[in-house]
Order: C-alpha cells, then sequence, then structure tokens
C-alpha cells in the first residue's frame, strides 16, 4: 500500500513539472529537452535550504521556484530573442541541461556528484496531491485567460500571431518562465520526497520524459499530459519484477499513442465532467441498445 | 503614406527585392501586378515587417517604419497573407477575435464584427464552425474580415483570389473597393492583372524583383507590354 501512495506521489509531483512544459511546449510549439535542469535548480535550491540553513518548507519551495524561473530567463533571452528553429531550440535546450548537471557536480555546496542526503521528509502524499491540483487549477485558467488564447495561435502560426499584434518573445519567454518554476516547484517537493538528490537524476533521460508526456498526452491539453504521466509512471512501475521490460514499456506506450492517437491521448480536448458524463451515457445507451437485440 | 525607397531584401543569398520604391498615398488602391515568383509576397511580408530589408529607407505616416511585425500590426499595417494562414482549430469568430487582439475598445469590436459580417454575410452563418472547415472562397473573406477586425490604417493584400473561382473573385475585388470607400488604404497583389488594375487608382508591375513600369490603373491596363505579358492580349509585330 505505501508503495502504491509513493508511486501516486510521484505521479504527482510529475504532473506539476509537465503541466509546466506542456504550457511552454503545447502552447508555443517549441520543444525542451532541458527541463530536467529547472528540476534540479528548484531541488537543490530548497534542499540546500532546508538542509543546511533550516529554512521553512514552503519557503525553501519558492525560493526554488523563483531561481528556475530566474535562471530560465538566462536560457529564454538568447535563444527566444534570436527566434531559433524549433530543432535548433531543442538542441540549445539539451546543452543548457546538461551544463547546469554539470555545474551542479562542481559545485561545493551541492556536495558535487555525490549528492544531498539526508534532506528531510516534507513531501508528504497529501502535500504532494495539494500542489498537483493547485498547479492544475491555475494552469487551467491561465489557459482560459485571453494569454491562453494568444499562446495557442503563438503555436499554430507563429507569424500569423505576430501580424495580429502579439509580442512572440514577450508570450514565449512568459510561459518558459512559467514552465520552469512549475519544473522548480515539482524539483523542491522531488527533494523532499526522496530525502536524497543528486546530480545524475535529473539527466536529459528526465527532460525527454518530460517532453513525451506533453507530446503524448497532447499539445493542446493539459489533462492529456497528467494521464500520459500516470502512464509512463505506473505502467513501468507495474512491470517493476520484470526490470529489463521496464524501459520497453515505456517506448511501447509512445509507439502506441503514436499510432492510435497521433494528436496525443486527449488531442485538442480536455477530459472534464460533461465528457465522462457523456462516455456513460454513451456506454450504458449501447449495452440497453444490445440488450433489446437479445 | 506609406513610403519605400530602394529597398534590397534577400533570403540568404537570393536577391528578391532590388532597388525597389514605392509609394502609397492615403485612401488610395495601389496595385502590384507580377508573375509568380516576381517578389509580391517578399514585398508584402517586408512591409508587414516579417521580413527585414538590408539596404533602403521606409516611412510610415512620415515616421521611421516599425521595426518588427507586432509593432507594425500596432501601427495598423496589416497584411493579409497569401495562402490565408487562418487558424484552422479556431472557429470563425475566434479568427476574427484574434484580428482585434490589440484592441481595448469592446463597443468598436462589436461594431466592426457586425460590419464584417454585413461585408460577408455568409461568415455570419459560418460564424461557430472551425476555419479548416470552410471553403476557400469562404476562408479568403475571413482572412480578409479578420484583417478588418484590426483596423487597419492600410491594408496588405497579398492574392486575394488566389484558388477562387471567377463568382467568388468578383465578389472578393467588389469587397476590397468598398472596403476602400471606407477610408481603408489598399495595396493589392496580384497575378490576376485585370480585375486588380480596373480597381487601382495606381499600379506597378514588378518583375524579378524590380518595379518595371508604374502608372494609373488605366494608364497600365492600356500599355502594351503589360496587355502582352500580364493580360493575354497578342499584339501584331511587323
Ligand atoms: N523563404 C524563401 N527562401 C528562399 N527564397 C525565397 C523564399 N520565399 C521566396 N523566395 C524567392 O524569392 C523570389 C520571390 O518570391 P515571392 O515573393 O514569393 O514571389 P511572388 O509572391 O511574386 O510569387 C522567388 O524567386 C522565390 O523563389
Ligand atoms: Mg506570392
Amino acid at each position: 500500500m505505501d508503495y502504491i501512495l509513493g508511486v501516486i506521489a510521484v505521479i504527482c509531483i510529475e504532473t506539476i513539472a509537465t503541466v509546466g512544459l506542456a504550457v511552454f511546449t503545447g502552447f508555443t510549439g517549441l520543444f525542451s529537452l532541458g527541463h530536467a535542469a529547472f528540476m534540479a535548480i528548484g531541488a537543490y535550491t530548497a534542499a540546500i535550504l532546508t538542509y543546511f540553513y533550516n529554512a521553512p518548507f514552503i519557503l525553501a519551495l519558492i525560493a526554488g521556484m523563483i531561481m528556475s524561473g530566474l535562471i530560465s530567463i538566462i536560457l529564454g533571452f538568447p535563444t527566444l530573442r534570436a527566434k531559433l528553429r524549433g530543432d535548433y531550440f531543442a538542441i540549445a535546450t539539451l546543452g543548457f541541461g546538461e551544463a547546469i548537471r554539470v555545474i551542479l557536480e562542481n559545485m561545493s555546496i551541492t556536495q558535487g556528484a555525490r549528492g544531498l542526503p539526508g534532506i528531510k521528509h516534507y513531501t508528504t502524499l497529501p502535500v504532494a496531491i495539494f500542489f498537483a491540483v493547485l498547479v492544475l487549477w491555475l494552469t487551467k485558467n491561465f489557459i482560459w485567460s485571453k494569454y491562453g488564447r494568444n499562446a495557442i495561435a503563438v503555436r499554430e502560426d507563429a507569424v500569423a500571431a505576430e501580424m495580429a499584434g502579439i509580442d512572440l518573445f514577450k508570450v514565449r519567454m512568459l510561459s518558459l518562465i512559467y514552465s520552469a518554476m512549475c519544473a522548480g516547484l515539482a524539483g523542491g517537493l522531488f527533494a523532499h520526497y526522496l530525502n536524497f538528490i543528486q546530480p545524475v537524476m535529473f539527466t536529459s533521460i528526465l527532460s525527454t520524459r518530460l517532453t513525451s508526456a506533453v507530446v503524448a498526452g497532447g499539445m493542446g491539453s493539459i489533462t492529456g499530459p497528467v494521464i500520459a504521466v500516470a502512464l509512463f509512471i505506473a505502467v513501468p512501475e507495474l512491470l517493476r519484477v520484470a526490470n529489463m521490460w521496464r524501459l520497453v514499456a515505456y517506448g511501447l506506450i509512445l509507439v502506441l499513442i503514436m499510432i492510435y492517437r497521433p494528436s496525443g491521448i486527449m488531442g485538442y480536448h480536455e477530459l472534464s465532467f460533461e465528457a465522462i458524463k457523456n462516455l456513460l451515457r454513451w456506454i450504458s445507451r449501447g449495452k440497453t441498445a444490445g440488450r433489446k437485440e437479445m | 503614406m506609406l513610403k519605400v525607397q530602394n529597398i534590397n531584401v534577400y533570403y540568404g543569398r537570393i536577391h528578391a527585392l532590388k532597388d525597389l520604391s514605392i509609394d502609397i498615398d492615403q485612401g488610395k488602391i495601389v496595385t502590384i501586378v507580377g508573375a509568380n515568383g516576381a517578389g509580391k509576397s517578399t514585398l508584402m511580408w517586408t512591409l508587414a515587417g516579417v521580413l527585414k530589408a538590408k539596404s533602403g529607407t521606409m516611412t510610415f505616416m512620415g515616421k521611421p517604419y516599425p521595426p518588427n511585425a507586432h509593432e507594425a500590426a500596432a501601427k495598423g499595417i496589416v497584411l493579409v497573407p497569401e495562402r490565408r494562414r487562418l487558424y484552422a482549430n479556431l472557429t470563425v469568430k475566434e479568427n476574427l477575435m484574434m484580428g482585434a487582439f490589440l484592441r481595448k475598445d469592446h463597443e468598436g469590436i462589436k461594431k466592426d464584427l457586425y460590419y464584417v459580417y454585413s461585408l460577408f454575410p455568409i461568415l455570419k452563418e459560418r460564424t461557430n464552425q472551425y476555419a479548416g472547415t470552410l471553403s476557400g472562397g469562404e476562408q479568403q473573406m475571413t482572412a480578409i474580415a479578420r484583417g478588418l477586425m484590426s483596423r487597419p490604417k492600410i491594408l496588405l493584400l497579398d492574392e486575394p483570389s488566389l484558388g477562387l473561382s471567377p463568382i467568388y473573385t468578383a465578389e472578393v475585388f467588389k469587397t476590397i473597393q468598398e472596403i476602400n470607400a471606407q477610408g481603408t488604404t489598399i495595396l493589392l497583389a496580384e497575378q490576376n492583372a485585370k480585375k486588380a488594375l480596373e480597381i487601382a487608382h495606381s499600379a506597378y508591375v514588378l518583375e524579378t524583383g524590380r518595379m518595371v513600369l508604374s502608372g494609373t490603373g488605366k494608364e497600365l491596363l492600356s500599355d502594351p507590354r503589360v496587355q502582352e505579358a500580364y493580360l493575354g492580349v497578342r499584339h501584331k509585330t511587323i
């Protein structure tokens, strides 16, 4: 049972990072292969504050978010200003992610590659759920705001959006900062869940998984990526016994999604109560229709 | 109103516009005719602020030209691009509202929505339909209407008749004249030279990146070189 609850907590934490990234990737059309670095920055900032300075957990989390947000400006300013093409941007973020990891491995306060053990266990399941729900709610409002509509326009046709008077750089920068802050929050929670962090936990493999979850979930949806995160974490966990099959399962999910749902699990739609109700109605109608035939 | 002097625009090594000059007076319809690849779209993108001229000067309303696309839009320079570039996954109305993105005057937006629906009654019927599912003619109307929702001072229309049936084409040109009659300056790029020259106050002929002829619409319509190259009229040679 503890184990299942643990998996749920990890799903909640990764959901936070993924939903933030969904705003950036899904709503500007740019792919990042470096968002693990923002998780790392949030994780280390928060952990160093609680571990060495006994800072209150919530303040440490906020500091981690702010630090991630500030550093995302350093990444975003040159890359977004230059309007790098999507593939160049992805490569730039990949380099950025690796650079951050190398820096963390060589700093003394992070204790280098050995990592930080003995971080306090503040991230209980209710805490993880609380922040996941909070971020989902904020993001939903963010997307349905006028700003969110612009972001969609930017993804669909950046040039046309610009000609409508949208400042591309500003929209992209704000989405990047938002996604970095979400990743920073996820990192802070992660550190205080595992009680131990190490730079190798935040490699491009994690970045790729975050971006894959966004793509697999549907580029214009926030509930889609949540389902994708749950699948990506839960299915390999279920196969934990057959350890070597975990990565295969992960790949298989991606391939199946690409074949059967090329626009992602949810496409441009959201999973809402209305949709669930319609689905149930549809199923029950199918059943009664079936009975009549018999 | 809009003055361009000796601009040069490149795509990498390709020299797409060569020492090009153009002068657009307020309230007029100015037409640019040119064959495929002449540089009409390049000129339009440059005026919209998406492409940059390497040399030459550009002014708008006597002031330095806005440096990028979103500031050009804010100043009232609005492009309806070739092939429309609508938001296929947004409805007609949402597309129109994107045009009004910079505006805060809700009353004015409502009035303009009324106005574009009266120009294109079919769009009112299609208001909640996804733009991607419209016919070519309806998409063109939506694109023009979206441009109008920005309250342009000058509307740049890049091949609005491209891919339209003759009936739609006639309707689009009629509407362009109506829009102009309401006070909006128009720059029109067309391969469909006859119609475009007929409604033009002044016109230019663009060939491989150079302006080779200019005059009033009537003058160019009766110019033998234009007739031969763009209107399909054959002149007897000695
Ligand atoms: N994105 C581009 N990259 C390189 N060359 C281009 C590009 N767009 C247009 N060109 C070239 O510039 C010239 C002018 O093209 P364009 O402005 O599209 O002409 P038109 O609109 O009159 O058909 C052509 O020779 C075309 O091949
Ligand atoms: Mg063209």
